[in-house]
Protein backbone atom coordinates (compact mmCIF):
# COMPACT_ATOMS: atom_id res chain seq x y z
CA UNK A 1 0.00 0.00 0.00
CA UNK A 2 1.53 3.33 -1.07
CA UNK A 3 2.88 5.59 1.77
CA UNK A 4 1.15 8.50 2.42
CA UNK A 5 3.34 11.66 3.97
CA UNK A 6 1.67 13.30 7.21
CA UNK A 7 2.78 16.32 9.21
CA UNK A 8 1.34 18.19 12.08
CA UNK A 9 2.50 20.31 15.75
CA UNK A 10 2.25 17.89 18.56
CA UNK A 11 2.53 19.10 21.61
CA UNK A 12 4.41 22.01 20.09
CA UNK A 13 7.03 20.43 17.91
CA UNK A 14 6.59 19.71 14.34
CA UNK A 15 6.23 16.09 13.16
CA UNK A 16 6.69 14.54 9.92
CA UNK A 17 6.28 11.05 8.89
CA UNK A 18 5.12 8.77 6.22
CA UNK A 19 2.29 6.47 7.01
CA UNK A 20 0.52 4.08 5.05
CA UNK A 21 -2.28 5.56 3.27
CA UNK A 22 -5.88 4.60 6.53
CA UNK A 23 -4.02 4.76 9.18
CA UNK A 24 -5.55 6.45 12.24
CA UNK A 25 -3.75 8.86 14.26
CA UNK A 26 -3.75 6.49 16.62
CA UNK A 27 -1.43 4.02 15.19
CA UNK A 28 0.54 6.45 13.81
CA UNK A 29 1.05 8.96 17.17
CA UNK A 30 2.16 5.35 19.16
CA UNK A 31 3.61 3.01 17.08
CA UNK A 32 5.60 5.78 14.20
CA UNK A 33 6.20 8.90 16.43
CA UNK A 34 6.39 6.95 19.69
CA UNK A 35 3.84 9.50 21.76
CA UNK A 36 2.13 5.88 23.92
CA UNK A 37 -0.12 8.73 26.03
CA UNK A 38 -3.31 7.91 23.42
CA UNK A 39 -4.36 3.89 24.62
CA UNK A 40 -6.19 1.98 22.49
CA UNK A 41 -9.26 0.56 24.57
CA UNK A 42 -12.05 -0.11 21.69
CA UNK A 43 -11.11 1.04 18.52
CA UNK A 44 -14.49 1.38 18.58
CA UNK A 45 -15.06 5.09 19.67
CA UNK A 46 -16.64 3.65 22.95
CA UNK A 47 -14.11 4.04 25.62
CA UNK A 48 -12.18 7.37 24.74
CA UNK A 49 -9.00 6.04 25.62
CA UNK A 50 -7.54 7.10 22.49
CA UNK A 51 -8.74 10.94 22.79
CA UNK A 52 -6.58 13.87 21.76
CA UNK A 53 -7.25 17.53 20.95
CA UNK A 54 -6.80 18.32 17.74
CA UNK A 55 -6.94 22.20 16.62
CA UNK A 56 -8.55 22.60 20.23
CA UNK A 57 -11.03 20.22 19.98
CA UNK A 58 -11.18 16.99 21.55
CA UNK A 59 -11.70 14.12 18.98
CA UNK A 60 -11.28 9.97 19.02
CA UNK A 61 -7.39 9.30 17.06
CA UNK A 62 -8.51 5.38 17.01
CA UNK A 63 -11.47 6.92 14.46
CA UNK A 64 -9.05 9.42 12.64
CA UNK A 65 -7.38 9.03 9.70
CA UNK A 66 -3.46 10.15 10.33
CA UNK A 67 -3.95 11.85 6.51
CA UNK A 68 -6.53 13.94 7.34
CA UNK A 69 -4.60 15.83 10.41
CA UNK A 70 -2.41 17.17 7.89
CA UNK A 71 -1.21 21.00 9.41
CA UNK A 72 -3.26 20.39 12.69
CA UNK A 73 -2.54 21.13 15.90
CA UNK A 74 -2.35 18.18 18.38
CA UNK A 75 -2.17 17.77 22.02
CA UNK A 76 -1.72 14.86 23.71
CA UNK A 77 -1.18 13.96 27.75
CA UNK A 78 2.36 13.22 27.13
CA UNK A 79 2.55 16.73 26.30
CA UNK A 80 0.91 18.67 29.44
CA UNK A 81 3.59 18.23 32.10
CA UNK A 82 6.05 21.67 31.80
CA UNK A 83 9.68 21.64 33.57
CA UNK A 84 9.30 18.41 35.24
CA UNK A 85 6.02 20.16 36.64
CA UNK A 86 3.07 18.03 36.48
CA UNK A 87 0.24 20.06 35.23
CA UNK A 88 -2.80 20.41 37.54
CA UNK A 89 -5.35 18.20 36.57
CA UNK A 90 -2.24 15.25 36.33
CA UNK A 91 -1.35 16.11 39.88
CA UNK A 92 -5.07 16.60 40.84
CA UNK A 93 -5.51 12.93 39.22
CA UNK A 94 -2.63 11.59 41.85
CA UNK A 95 -3.90 13.51 44.77
CA UNK A 96 -7.86 12.35 44.39
CA UNK A 97 -7.04 8.77 43.56
CA UNK A 98 -8.52 9.40 40.37
CA UNK A 99 -5.82 7.18 38.63
CA UNK A 100 -6.13 3.49 39.61
CA UNK A 101 -4.84 0.87 36.17
CA UNK A 102 -4.26 4.44 34.67
CA UNK A 103 -5.60 3.15 31.31
CA UNK A 104 -8.70 5.63 30.93
CA UNK A 105 -6.12 8.33 33.06
CA UNK A 106 -4.68 10.45 29.57
CA UNK A 107 -8.37 10.13 27.51
CA UNK A 108 -10.02 11.33 31.07
CA UNK A 109 -7.24 14.02 31.31
CA UNK A 110 -7.45 15.25 27.53
CA UNK A 111 -11.89 15.45 27.97
CA UNK A 112 -10.97 17.37 30.96
CA UNK A 113 -8.63 19.63 29.77
CA UNK A 114 -10.58 20.99 26.72
CA UNK A 115 -13.62 21.45 29.08
CA UNK A 116 -11.18 23.67 31.98
CA UNK A 117 -9.88 25.35 28.43
CA UNK A 118 -13.40 26.43 27.98
CA UNK A 119 -14.85 26.75 31.33
CA UNK A 120 -12.62 27.38 33.98
CA UNK A 121 -15.23 27.03 36.50
CA UNK A 122 -17.69 24.03 35.54
CA UNK A 123 -20.57 22.97 37.54
CA UNK A 124 -20.11 18.64 38.65
CA UNK A 125 -23.11 18.40 35.92
CA UNK A 126 -20.74 19.60 33.48
CA UNK A 127 -17.47 17.74 34.52
CA UNK A 128 -19.53 14.72 33.98
CA UNK A 129 -20.71 15.23 30.88
CA UNK A 130 -17.70 16.79 29.37
CA UNK A 131 -16.43 13.37 30.87
CA UNK A 132 -19.50 10.87 29.23
CA UNK A 133 -17.60 9.86 26.40
CA UNK A 134 -14.80 8.41 28.63
CA UNK A 135 -14.72 5.00 30.33
CA UNK A 136 -13.24 3.83 33.25
CA UNK A 137 -13.09 0.25 34.80
CA UNK A 138 -11.11 1.18 38.12
CA UNK A 139 -12.70 4.05 40.40
CA UNK A 140 -16.10 4.46 39.60
CA UNK A 141 -15.57 7.58 38.26
CA UNK A 142 -16.02 9.95 41.29
CA UNK A 143 -12.47 10.61 42.21
CA UNK A 144 -11.62 11.45 38.41
CA UNK A 145 -15.50 14.00 39.06
CA UNK A 146 -13.65 15.47 42.44
CA UNK A 147 -9.93 15.48 40.66
CA UNK A 148 -11.47 17.67 37.47
CA UNK A 149 -13.29 20.31 40.24
CA UNK A 150 -10.18 20.23 42.29
CA UNK A 151 -7.75 21.36 39.36
CA UNK A 152 -10.63 23.61 38.40
CA UNK A 153 -10.22 25.36 41.70
CA UNK A 154 -6.68 25.04 41.50
CA UNK A 155 -6.67 27.46 38.30
CA UNK A 156 -9.28 30.01 39.46
CA UNK A 157 -7.03 30.55 42.85
CA UNK A 158 -3.76 30.81 40.42
CA UNK A 159 -5.52 32.90 38.29
CA UNK A 160 -6.87 35.20 41.16
CA UNK B 1 -5.88 -2.19 8.32
CA UNK B 2 -5.67 -1.75 4.37
CA UNK B 3 -7.62 1.34 3.95
CA UNK B 4 -6.57 4.27 1.11
CA UNK B 5 -8.01 7.43 1.20
CA UNK B 6 -8.42 9.61 -1.65
CA UNK B 7 -9.16 13.38 -1.27
CA UNK B 8 -10.68 15.62 -3.57
CA UNK B 9 -11.33 19.44 -3.72
CA UNK B 10 -14.92 19.07 -5.50
CA UNK B 11 -17.98 16.89 -5.39
CA UNK B 12 -17.94 16.01 -8.69
CA UNK B 13 -14.65 14.51 -8.55
CA UNK B 14 -15.87 12.63 -5.44
CA UNK B 15 -18.71 11.47 -7.46
CA UNK B 16 -16.75 9.55 -10.21
CA UNK B 17 -14.48 8.12 -7.10
CA UNK B 18 -17.43 6.70 -5.31
CA UNK B 19 -18.33 5.03 -8.74
CA UNK B 20 -15.09 2.58 -8.05
CA UNK B 21 -16.64 -0.90 -6.00
CA UNK B 22 -15.23 -0.91 -2.45
CA UNK B 23 -15.67 3.05 -2.70
CA UNK B 24 -17.45 4.73 0.50
CA UNK B 25 -17.58 8.52 1.50
CA UNK B 26 -15.36 9.93 4.27
CA UNK B 27 -17.62 12.12 6.72
CA UNK B 28 -16.47 12.20 10.08
CA UNK B 29 -15.53 8.54 9.99
CA UNK B 30 -17.13 7.46 13.49
CA UNK B 31 -18.85 4.46 11.37
CA UNK B 32 -16.70 4.02 8.98
CA UNK B 33 -13.54 4.00 10.21
CA UNK B 34 -14.82 1.84 12.92
CA UNK B 35 -16.24 -0.30 10.77
CA UNK B 36 -12.53 -1.03 9.34
CA UNK B 37 -10.98 -0.87 12.70
CA UNK B 38 -13.54 -4.15 13.07
CA UNK B 39 -12.43 -5.64 10.32
CA UNK B 40 -15.37 -4.41 7.63
CA UNK B 41 -13.61 -5.52 4.28
CA UNK B 42 -16.18 -4.47 2.51
CA UNK B 43 -14.41 -0.82 1.97
CA UNK B 44 -11.17 -0.70 0.76
CA UNK B 45 -11.03 2.89 -0.16
CA UNK B 46 -12.49 6.49 0.82
CA UNK B 47 -13.09 9.27 -0.40
CA UNK B 48 -13.37 12.82 1.16
CA UNK B 49 -13.90 16.31 -0.05
CA UNK B 50 -12.66 19.62 1.23
CA UNK B 51 -15.03 22.19 -0.71
CA UNK B 52 -16.03 24.58 1.91
CA UNK B 53 -19.65 24.91 1.49
CA UNK B 54 -20.14 21.03 2.63
CA UNK B 55 -18.50 22.67 6.35
CA UNK B 56 -20.76 25.45 5.83
CA UNK B 57 -24.32 26.23 7.96
CA UNK B 58 -26.57 29.42 6.57
CA UNK B 59 -29.57 30.79 7.84
CA UNK B 60 -31.31 33.25 6.05
CA UNK B 61 -35.73 34.11 5.26
CA UNK B 62 -36.50 31.71 7.96
CA UNK B 63 -34.58 28.48 6.24
CA UNK B 64 -31.76 26.47 7.45
CA UNK B 65 -29.39 24.51 5.32
CA UNK B 66 -26.49 22.32 6.64
CA UNK B 67 -23.63 21.31 5.03
CA UNK B 68 -22.98 17.40 5.37
CA UNK B 69 -19.47 17.86 6.72
CA UNK B 70 -20.80 20.07 9.28
CA UNK B 71 -20.32 18.35 13.20
CA UNK B 72 -23.50 17.93 15.71
CA UNK B 73 -21.31 20.34 17.79
CA UNK B 74 -21.07 22.78 15.31
CA UNK B 75 -24.83 22.29 15.35
CA UNK B 76 -25.45 22.20 19.05
CA UNK B 77 -23.79 25.53 19.21
CA UNK B 78 -24.93 27.98 16.53
CA UNK B 79 -26.84 30.64 18.08
CA UNK B 80 -29.81 30.30 15.49
CA UNK B 81 -30.29 26.34 15.60
CA UNK B 82 -31.07 26.62 19.26
CA UNK B 83 -34.51 24.57 18.89
CA UNK B 84 -32.41 21.53 17.47
CA UNK B 85 -29.88 21.82 18.96
CA UNK B 86 -31.23 18.87 21.45
CA UNK B 87 -30.97 16.47 18.87
CA UNK B 88 -27.77 17.37 17.80
CA UNK B 89 -26.32 17.15 21.58
CA UNK B 90 -28.40 13.61 21.89
CA UNK B 91 -25.49 11.94 19.35
CA UNK B 92 -22.49 10.30 21.34
CA UNK B 93 -20.19 12.16 23.51
CA UNK B 94 -18.12 15.79 22.88
CA UNK B 95 -15.61 13.67 21.10
CA UNK B 96 -18.56 11.79 19.10
CA UNK B 97 -20.32 15.11 18.46
CA UNK B 98 -17.03 16.79 17.47
CA UNK B 99 -16.25 14.15 14.35
CA UNK B 100 -20.09 13.15 13.44
CA UNK B 101 -21.50 14.48 10.44
CA UNK B 102 -24.95 15.43 9.63
CA UNK B 103 -24.22 13.84 6.43
CA UNK B 104 -22.70 10.53 8.08
CA UNK B 105 -25.99 10.56 10.48
CA UNK B 106 -28.37 10.19 7.47
CA UNK B 107 -26.57 7.07 6.66
CA UNK B 108 -26.77 5.79 10.17
CA UNK B 109 -28.19 2.25 11.12
CA UNK B 110 -30.74 2.15 13.94
CA UNK B 111 -30.05 2.49 16.90
CA UNK B 112 -28.12 5.35 15.06
CA UNK B 113 -29.52 8.44 13.50
CA UNK B 114 -30.99 10.19 16.27
CA UNK B 115 -30.69 13.70 14.23
CA UNK B 116 -31.65 12.12 11.32
CA UNK B 117 -35.03 11.17 13.28
CA UNK B 118 -35.10 15.51 13.71
CA UNK B 119 -34.51 15.96 10.29
CA UNK B 120 -37.66 13.96 9.60
CA UNK B 121 -40.18 15.71 11.13
CA UNK B 122 -38.90 18.93 9.61
CA UNK B 123 -39.45 17.74 6.36
CA UNK B 124 -36.07 18.16 5.38
CA UNK B 125 -34.27 18.55 1.98
CA UNK B 126 -31.40 16.35 1.00
CA UNK B 127 -28.94 17.95 -1.07
CA UNK B 128 -27.26 15.94 -3.93
CA UNK B 129 -24.99 17.38 -6.83
CA UNK B 130 -28.24 16.25 -8.80
CA UNK B 131 -29.99 18.55 -7.01
CA UNK B 132 -32.67 18.38 -3.64
CA UNK B 133 -35.03 15.63 -3.16
CA UNK B 134 -37.21 14.95 0.26
CA UNK B 135 -35.97 13.41 3.40
CA UNK B 136 -38.21 10.19 2.94
CA UNK B 137 -37.11 9.60 -0.73
CA UNK B 138 -33.85 9.68 -0.01
CA UNK B 139 -33.95 7.49 3.04
CA UNK B 140 -36.27 4.61 1.37
CA UNK B 141 -33.09 5.12 -1.36
CA UNK B 142 -30.38 5.38 0.56
CA UNK B 143 -28.33 1.97 0.55
CA UNK B 144 -27.84 2.31 -3.21
CA UNK B 145 -27.45 5.74 -3.72
CA UNK B 146 -23.39 6.78 -4.30
CA UNK B 147 -23.93 10.31 -4.55
CA UNK B 148 -21.81 12.54 -1.83
CA UNK B 149 -25.15 14.17 0.20
CA UNK B 150 -24.16 18.04 0.26
CA UNK B 151 -26.71 19.35 2.21
CA UNK B 152 -29.78 19.43 4.46
CA UNK B 153 -32.52 22.09 4.10
CA UNK B 154 -35.50 22.87 6.07
CA UNK B 155 -37.64 25.59 7.32
CA UNK B 156 -36.56 26.73 11.20
CA UNK B 157 -39.72 25.51 13.35
CA UNK B 158 -41.20 28.08 15.31
CA UNK B 159 -40.48 28.12 19.04
CA UNK B 160 -42.82 25.21 20.99
CA UNK B 161 -43.52 23.73 17.70
CA UNK B 162 -40.96 21.47 17.23
CA UNK B 163 -40.10 18.47 20.41
CA UNK B 164 -36.87 16.49 20.51
CA UNK B 165 -36.53 13.02 22.85
CA UNK B 166 -34.17 10.46 22.73
CA UNK B 167 -34.39 7.42 25.83
CA UNK B 168 -31.34 5.45 26.85
CA UNK B 169 -30.31 3.67 29.72
CA UNK B 170 -26.71 5.40 29.94
CA UNK B 171 -26.81 8.77 31.30
CA UNK B 172 -25.92 11.46 29.96
CA UNK B 173 -24.79 9.72 27.01
CA UNK B 174 -25.77 6.25 25.86
CA UNK B 175 -27.10 4.64 22.95
CA UNK B 176 -30.96 5.17 21.80
CA UNK B 177 -33.39 2.86 23.27
CA UNK B 178 -35.56 5.31 20.78
CA UNK B 179 -35.86 8.50 20.07
CA UNK B 180 -38.83 10.85 18.63
CA UNK B 181 -39.24 14.04 16.92
CA UNK B 182 -42.01 16.23 16.42
CA UNK B 183 -42.97 18.95 14.28
CA UNK B 184 -46.93 20.12 15.45
CA UNK B 185 -49.14 23.60 14.37
CA UNK B 186 -51.56 23.85 16.78
CA UNK B 187 -54.68 26.99 16.99
CA UNK B 188 -54.24 29.33 19.54
CA UNK B 189 -56.73 27.31 21.69
CA UNK B 190 -54.25 24.12 21.43
CA UNK B 191 -55.63 22.66 18.77
CA UNK B 192 -53.26 19.70 16.56
CA UNK B 193 -53.70 21.47 12.74
CA UNK B 194 -50.83 19.30 11.29
CA UNK B 195 -47.82 16.95 12.86
CA UNK B 196 -44.92 15.29 11.38
CA UNK B 197 -43.97 12.58 14.03
CA UNK B 198 -40.61 10.56 13.45
CA UNK B 199 -39.45 7.69 15.05
CA UNK B 200 -35.80 6.47 15.69
CA UNK B 201 -34.95 2.45 16.53
CA UNK B 202 -38.53 1.46 15.34
CA UNK B 203 -37.05 0.54 11.89
CA UNK B 204 -33.57 -0.03 10.16
CA UNK B 205 -33.91 3.90 9.70
CA UNK B 206 -36.14 6.95 10.88
CA UNK B 207 -39.32 6.24 10.20
CA UNK B 208 -42.55 8.52 10.65
CA UNK B 209 -46.19 7.42 12.76
CA UNK B 210 -48.31 8.38 10.06
CA UNK B 211 -51.01 7.06 12.11
CA UNK B 212 -50.53 8.89 15.12
CA UNK B 213 -50.20 11.79 13.26
CA UNK B 214 -53.82 11.47 11.92
CA UNK B 215 -54.97 10.71 14.92
CA UNK B 216 -53.72 14.09 16.43
CA UNK B 217 -55.21 15.99 14.17
CA UNK B 218 -58.34 18.33 15.59
CA UNK B 219 -57.12 17.54 19.52
CA UNK B 220 -55.71 19.20 21.84
CA UNK B 221 -52.72 18.10 24.08
CA UNK B 222 -54.44 16.49 26.88
CA UNK B 223 -54.39 12.71 28.04
CA UNK B 224 -57.56 12.46 27.04
CA UNK B 225 -57.51 13.59 23.76
CA UNK B 226 -53.89 11.73 22.20
CA UNK B 227 -55.19 8.50 23.52
CA UNK B 228 -56.11 7.52 20.54
CA UNK B 229 -52.83 8.72 18.91
CA UNK B 230 -50.66 7.00 21.55
CA UNK B 231 -52.67 3.50 20.92
CA UNK B 232 -51.63 3.22 16.79
CA UNK B 233 -48.20 4.65 17.45
CA UNK B 234 -47.02 1.30 16.90
CA UNK B 235 -48.91 1.15 13.18
CA UNK B 236 -46.24 -0.37 11.00
CA UNK B 237 -43.20 -0.10 13.18
CA UNK B 238 -40.75 -3.54 13.20
CA UNK B 239 -38.28 -2.41 16.27
CA UNK B 240 -34.71 -2.88 16.03
CA UNK B 241 -33.56 -5.66 18.76
CA UNK B 242 -29.68 -5.38 19.84
CA UNK B 243 -28.13 -5.11 22.97
CA UNK B 244 -29.63 -1.99 23.96
CA UNK B 245 -33.57 -3.24 23.98
CA UNK B 246 -35.67 -6.12 22.30
CA UNK B 247 -37.59 -4.94 19.24
CA UNK B 248 -40.64 -5.89 21.64
CA UNK B 249 -39.37 -3.40 24.71
CA UNK B 250 -38.99 -1.02 22.00
CA UNK B 251 -42.53 -1.58 20.64
CA UNK B 252 -44.02 -1.43 24.37
CA UNK B 253 -42.22 1.72 25.38
CA UNK B 254 -42.79 3.83 22.31
CA UNK B 255 -46.61 4.86 23.51
CA UNK B 256 -45.25 5.94 27.06
CA UNK B 257 -42.72 8.04 25.87
CA UNK B 258 -44.82 9.89 22.48
CA UNK B 259 -47.38 10.21 25.28
CA UNK B 260 -44.50 12.12 27.32
CA UNK B 261 -43.01 13.99 24.60
CA UNK B 262 -46.44 15.42 23.86
CA UNK B 263 -47.98 16.18 27.12
CA UNK B 264 -44.31 17.67 28.12
C1 LIG C 1 -19.29 5.60 20.51
C2 LIG C 1 -20.31 6.03 19.50
C3 LIG C 1 -21.49 6.57 19.93
C4 LIG C 1 -22.46 6.99 19.02
N1 LIG C 1 -23.61 7.51 19.48
C5 LIG C 1 -24.55 7.94 18.60
C6 LIG C 1 -25.76 8.50 19.06
O1 LIG C 1 -26.00 8.60 20.26
N2 LIG C 1 -26.67 8.90 18.13
C7 LIG C 1 -26.45 8.78 16.79
O2 LIG C 1 -27.29 9.19 16.00
N3 LIG C 1 -25.30 8.25 16.32
C8 LIG C 1 -24.35 7.82 17.20
N4 LIG C 1 -23.20 7.26 16.73
C9 LIG C 1 -23.06 7.00 15.30
C10 LIG C 1 -22.35 8.10 14.51
O3 LIG C 1 -21.34 8.73 15.25
C11 LIG C 1 -23.30 9.19 14.01
O4 LIG C 1 -24.44 8.62 13.42
C12 LIG C 1 -22.63 10.14 13.02
O5 LIG C 1 -23.48 11.21 12.71
C13 LIG C 1 -22.15 9.48 11.75
O6 LIG C 1 -21.50 10.48 11.01
P1 LIG C 1 -19.98 10.36 10.49
O7 LIG C 1 -19.69 11.64 9.80
O8 LIG C 1 -19.05 9.97 11.54
O9 LIG C 1 -20.16 9.16 9.45
P2 LIG C 1 -19.08 8.31 8.69
O10 LIG C 1 -18.62 7.20 9.54
O11 LIG C 1 -18.04 9.17 8.08
O12 LIG C 1 -20.03 7.74 7.53
C14 LIG C 1 -21.11 6.86 7.80
C15 LIG C 1 -21.70 6.40 6.46
O13 LIG C 1 -22.31 7.48 5.79
C16 LIG C 1 -21.71 7.70 4.53
N5 LIG C 1 -21.60 9.15 4.37
C17 LIG C 1 -21.20 10.04 5.33
N6 LIG C 1 -21.29 11.30 4.87
C18 LIG C 1 -21.75 11.21 3.59
C19 LIG C 1 -22.06 12.18 2.59
N7 LIG C 1 -21.91 13.49 2.81
N8 LIG C 1 -22.47 11.73 1.39
C20 LIG C 1 -22.64 10.40 1.14
N9 LIG C 1 -22.38 9.44 2.06
C21 LIG C 1 -21.94 9.84 3.26
C22 LIG C 1 -20.36 7.01 4.60
O14 LIG C 1 -19.92 6.59 3.35
C23 LIG C 1 -20.66 5.86 5.50
O15 LIG C 1 -21.20 4.81 4.79
C24 LIG C 1 -22.21 6.84 17.63
C25 LIG C 1 -21.00 6.30 17.20
C26 LIG C 1 -20.05 5.89 18.10
C27 LIG C 1 -18.75 5.33 17.60
S1 LIG D 1 -9.75 3.35 21.51
FE1 LIG D 1 -10.67 5.10 20.66
S2 LIG D 1 -12.49 5.26 21.78
FE2 LIG D 1 -11.68 3.38 22.51
S1 LIG E 1 -8.13 3.88 36.20
FE1 LIG E 1 -8.31 1.92 35.32
S2 LIG E 1 -9.72 2.31 33.73
FE2 LIG E 1 -9.74 4.16 34.78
Amino acid sequence: MAKVPVQFTLNGSEKAEFVESGTTLLHALRDKIGDTSPKGGCHQGTCGACSVIIDGELRLSCLTLAETCNGADIKTTAGLAEGGMLHPLQRAFLDAFATQCGFCTPGMIMAAKVLLDRMPNPSREDVVEALSGNVCRCTGYEPIIQAVLTAARANSQNAA
Amino acid sequence: MSLALQTFSTVKDANSALQASGTRYLGGGTLVVRAANEGDVSVSSLVRVTEPSLSQITISGGKARIGASVTMAAIARHPELGMIAPAARAVGGPAIRNMATVGGNLFAPAPYGDFAVALLALDASVATEDGEMPIETFLAGRDTGRAVVTAVGFSLPKAETFRFLKVSRVKPKGVSVLSIAALLQRTADGAVTAARIALGCMADRPIRAKAAEKALLGCKLTPEEIAPALAVAGEGITPVTDPIASAWYRAEVLPVHLGRLLLG
